[in-house]
């Protein structure tokens, strides 16, 4: 790998995580903030920005931060937290194949944010995909690292107004759904995926929902393979 | 701190463990798959559009319908968002304008 060649694909993934930046930034000064209200100075926020890099399984750890020890809990909240990323792992099988060395750093980085750019992304015609990829993971990091940073420095001395701001990822994954829904003909992965979770919300409210939307995402397309499948072919 | 510094430690990567259990095992669990490869390359291509719909109502799940405010900042900015998408098709400017529409609805109309 020449030096320019990473030079090449970093310049290529930069513009896809300017609003993961924004975002980010944002949520991690807010997380920055919490964290040294709870008594958390910059070194544990950026330690477990770090490591975890998980920003809701963060948020919820707060609680876990201030209340009695309890490790094993932590561990089960985390992973029922997180249950969402097992779905990023199997629809990216065949895009991390072949990605050697980096594909352990890859998946360790496989955020939201990373998973819904690199599932809608095609590096352009001339850079090398799998260095495409690690720099979308590396840059999403390094902005939540940052950013829990900042707000660990800065404490309470921000006081402009960014109530909203964090709807910036909201959007973009809005985004990208549109953009998906644009380039795919066959509409139905994206209404099964909506009709499952919101009726899985109403029925298992909203720190329930999504292991159950989950799996009903898994036994309707499972169960409609061979529909789903020959429509996919067209 | 109410936990000692080694126990803020282990709650740590207890969190980190949690986290990679569930990024890595979709990989570990099908390294060798050959057997059941047309089963996940299908998986592969439907899966996407349905996680990226489940993680939008997952960004939706407080919104309730209980008052205007509840709802309305993200129901009017979503479809601002798709509107303008539409039309101009530009991530970072569909992505942009919802955020500030979203911002300045919650700050000073509801």
């Amino acid at each position: 790998m020449k030096k320019n060649d990473l030079k090449i694909a970093l310049k290529a993934a930069f513009p896809h995580t300017i609003p993961v930046l924004t975002g980010f930034t944002f949520l991690g000064i807010a997380y920055g903030v919490l964290m040294n209200t709870k008594g958390y100075g910059v070194g544990w926020t950026a330690l477990a920005s770090l490591l975890v890099f998980a920003g809701s399984a963060q948020y919820v750890a707060i609680t876990f931060l201030t209340s009695v020890f309890n490790p094993i809990y932590a561990l089960l909240m985390t992973l029922m937290i997180n249950a969402r990323h097992l779905f990023y792992g199997i629809s990216l099988l065949d895009k991390y194949k072949n990605t050697g060395k980096l594909k352990p750093y890859l998946i360790f980085g496989l955020c939201d944010e990373t998973f819904s750019i690199v599932c809608s992304t095609e590096p352009p015609p001339g850079v090398n995909r799998k260095w495409f990829i690690f720099f979308i993971t590396l840059l999403d990091h390094c902005y939540w690292v940052l950013g829990s940073i900042l707000g660990g420095l800065l404490g309470s001395m921000i006081s402009f107004n960014t109530q909203g701001l964090d709807f910036v990822l909201t959007a973009l994954f809005v985004v990208i759904f549109l953009g998906q829904w644009k380039a795919q003909k066959n509409h139905k992965p994206a209404i099964i995926g909506i009709l499952c979770s919101v009726g899985c919300l109403i029925l298992f409210g909203p720190s329930n929902f999504i292991i159950p939307s989950m799996a009903a995402i898994m036994v309707i397309l499972t169960v409609f393979r061979k529909n789903l499948a020959k429509e996919e072919a067209k | 701190m109410t936990l000692t510094a080694g126990q803020t430690f282990i709650i740590i990567c207890m969190l980190t463990l949690g986290t990679v259990i569930t990024r890595f095992l979709p990989f570990v669990l099908f390294r060798n798959n050959k057997k059941s490869s047309s089963y996940i390359t299908y998986l592969g291509k439907v899966l996407p559009y349905a996680s990226i719909a489940m993680l939008v109502v997952y960004c939706l799940k407080e919104v309730n319908f209980t008052s205007p405010a509840n709802y309305a900042p993200e129901v009017i900015a979503i479809i601002f968002i798709v509107v303008l998408h539409h039309w101009k098709n530009n991530t970072l400017l569909s992505i942009g304008a919802g955020t500030a529409v979203y911002m300045f609805l919650v700050q000073t109309v509801f």
